[in-house]
């Protein structure tokens, strides 16, 4: 169940978020990714205001995280075994647009193996599973949006889409912020790999800018000598509006 | 030059993939061991206050198949009307009720179901009630940027005549697109994702 309240002396913002600026996302149609062509919304989205509906939004407890959830080289890996590939930790905050940090934000994540594998059903790529290595984890905030997780650098893999698609590596990115119209899913990638500018699923983001806010810093800094190498990914979740000024039916 | 505002811009949507599952229902897709249950695949308990009520919802493409990948997330008031989040000021919602559900369309049937309680009325901005309602959002392969939707109740036509979201949408004829049929205690809400019956969906 959900509910977890905030610090006492923490008053829960019930603005309404900023409009989200759909010139920065992608697109819903974007042919050069090809599945999106059928499962493209054709027409105008209605303008919606935002209401309780869309201002609240499912709080999570650290009662659902379990020991081992922020660690994928572990969390799925025999008694004494681990994960195989090169050992990274992601490290970040969630923000939103003001730059404030978003506490107790639930980040899960998700990923292929170090050869480029996937353990799902529907997965045929010809690298190996990696028996020690399931692919998902999930990791609440502290107080100012800070988060890490520990896993192996997911490898690069070919798709169906052209003849020769192939995906960056990558991390998939789900966040859940205190309003439920912060809703949002998105994918980490490497700094430095020239992949990234091949993607179609990248190139459906239409500004290079945005692209680079989605690929992680190494952070040498944050670094564990003889251990694993580090990456930084801060995430921005949409802002919301101040209420000091606004007269309010409901609410107080 | 005016000072900056130094706003942030929010990260930019990218496609949930094939393989969601692995990350918000490993479960589901088989990945044992990892957490004990999939995060929002239980919504009551035997406590819960409420009308219970199924919802079943597919989700359609432009060729009319049901989607055997998609991920739906539904976000609603409890029966008396309360989110049972920290935002919402105005009293304490059912403790027994998350609120929160998600689902994984099936591999096979392109169905989901949730099970849950039918929610009680919110104030729309201006205090008026809006009719009772779910919020939905959808993720998939395919999907650039997760929609958003509402889910309405055929049995409810009254205050859905009366409801201040419905009465904005320009074209009517697309109001019906937003109304779940009731059948016993399971309403069907079928999501289309472009074509002439095209679900509403909302920029929020
Ligand atoms: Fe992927």
């Amino acid at each position: 169940m959900t509910g977890q309240k905030l610090a006492p002396n923490s008053r829960p913002e019930t603005g309404a978020f900023f409009q989200r600026d759909r010139e920065w996302h992608p697109p819903a149609f974007t042919p050069g990714y090809k599945t999106s062509i059928l499962r493209s919304p054709r027409r105008p989205l209605v303008a919606l205001n935002n209401t309780l509906s869309e201002l609240t939004g499912p709080v999570f407890g650290h009662d659902i995280i379990g020991e081992l959830d922020n660690d994928l080289i572990y969390n799925f890996a025999a008694p004494g075994e681990a994960a195989i590939g090169p050992r990274i930790i992601v490290h970040g905050r969630v923000l939103d647009e003001r730059g404030i940090g978003v506490s107790g934000a639930l980040i899960e994540v998700w990923q292929a193996n170090a050869g480029g594998r996937y353990r799902h059903k529907n997965e045929g790529y010809l690298a190996p599973l990696d028996p020690n290595f399931g692919g998902g984890g999930r990791i609440i905030a502290t107080e100012d949006g800070s988060y890490s997780f520990r896993t192996v650098q997911p490898g690069p893999y070919p798709w169906p889409n052209g003849p020769n698609d192939w995906r960056p590596a990558h991390i998939h990115f789900s966040i859940f912020g205190h309003g439920f119209a912060q809703r949002l899913i998105t994918q980490m990638y490497f700094e430095g790999d020239p992949m990234i500018w091949k993607c179609p699923i990248v190139r459906t983001i239409p500004d290079h800018h945005a692209i680079e806010g989605l690929t992680a810093a190494l952070d040498m800094q944050a670094t564990i000598p003889m251990d694993a190498r580090a990456y930084k990914f801060d995430i921005v979740l949409r802002g919301r509006r101040s209420t000091l000024f606004e007269n309010r039916l409901e609410g107080n | 030059m005016a000072q900056t505002l130094e706003r942030l811009k929010e990260s930019a949507s990218q496609t949930a993939g094939p393989y969601v599952h692995i990350g918000l229902m490993p479960n589901f897709c088989g990945i044992g061991g990892v957490y004990a249950h999939d995060l929002g695949a239980t919504m009551v308990n035997e406590k819960t206050k409420g009308e219970r009520i199924r919802i079943k919802i597919r989700v359609i493409d432009g060729a009319d198949t049901p989607l055997k990948d998609a991920l739906v997330e539904i976000w609603q008031a409890d029966a008396a009307g309360l989110y049972n989040s920290p935002s919402e000021l105005r009293g304490s919602a059912d403790p027994n009720f998350s609120g929160w559900g998600r689902q994984a369309t099936d591999m096979t049937s392109g169905e989901c179901l949730f099970e849950t309680v039918k929610p009680g009325r919110v104030p729309f901005i201006d205090g008026r009630p809006m009719a009772p309602h779910i919020t939905a959002w959808i993720v998939a392969r395919g999907i650039n940027i997760g929609l958003h939707t509402r889910i309405y109740f055929g049995d409810e036509e009254k205050a859905n005549a009366q409801d201040p979201v419905l009465a904005r949408i320009e074209h009517r004829n697309r109001i019906g697109t937003l109304i779940a049929s009731r059948e016993g205690d399971t309403y069907a809400f079928d999501i289309r994702l472009q074509g002439d019956d095209e679900t509403v969906f909302f920029d929020i």
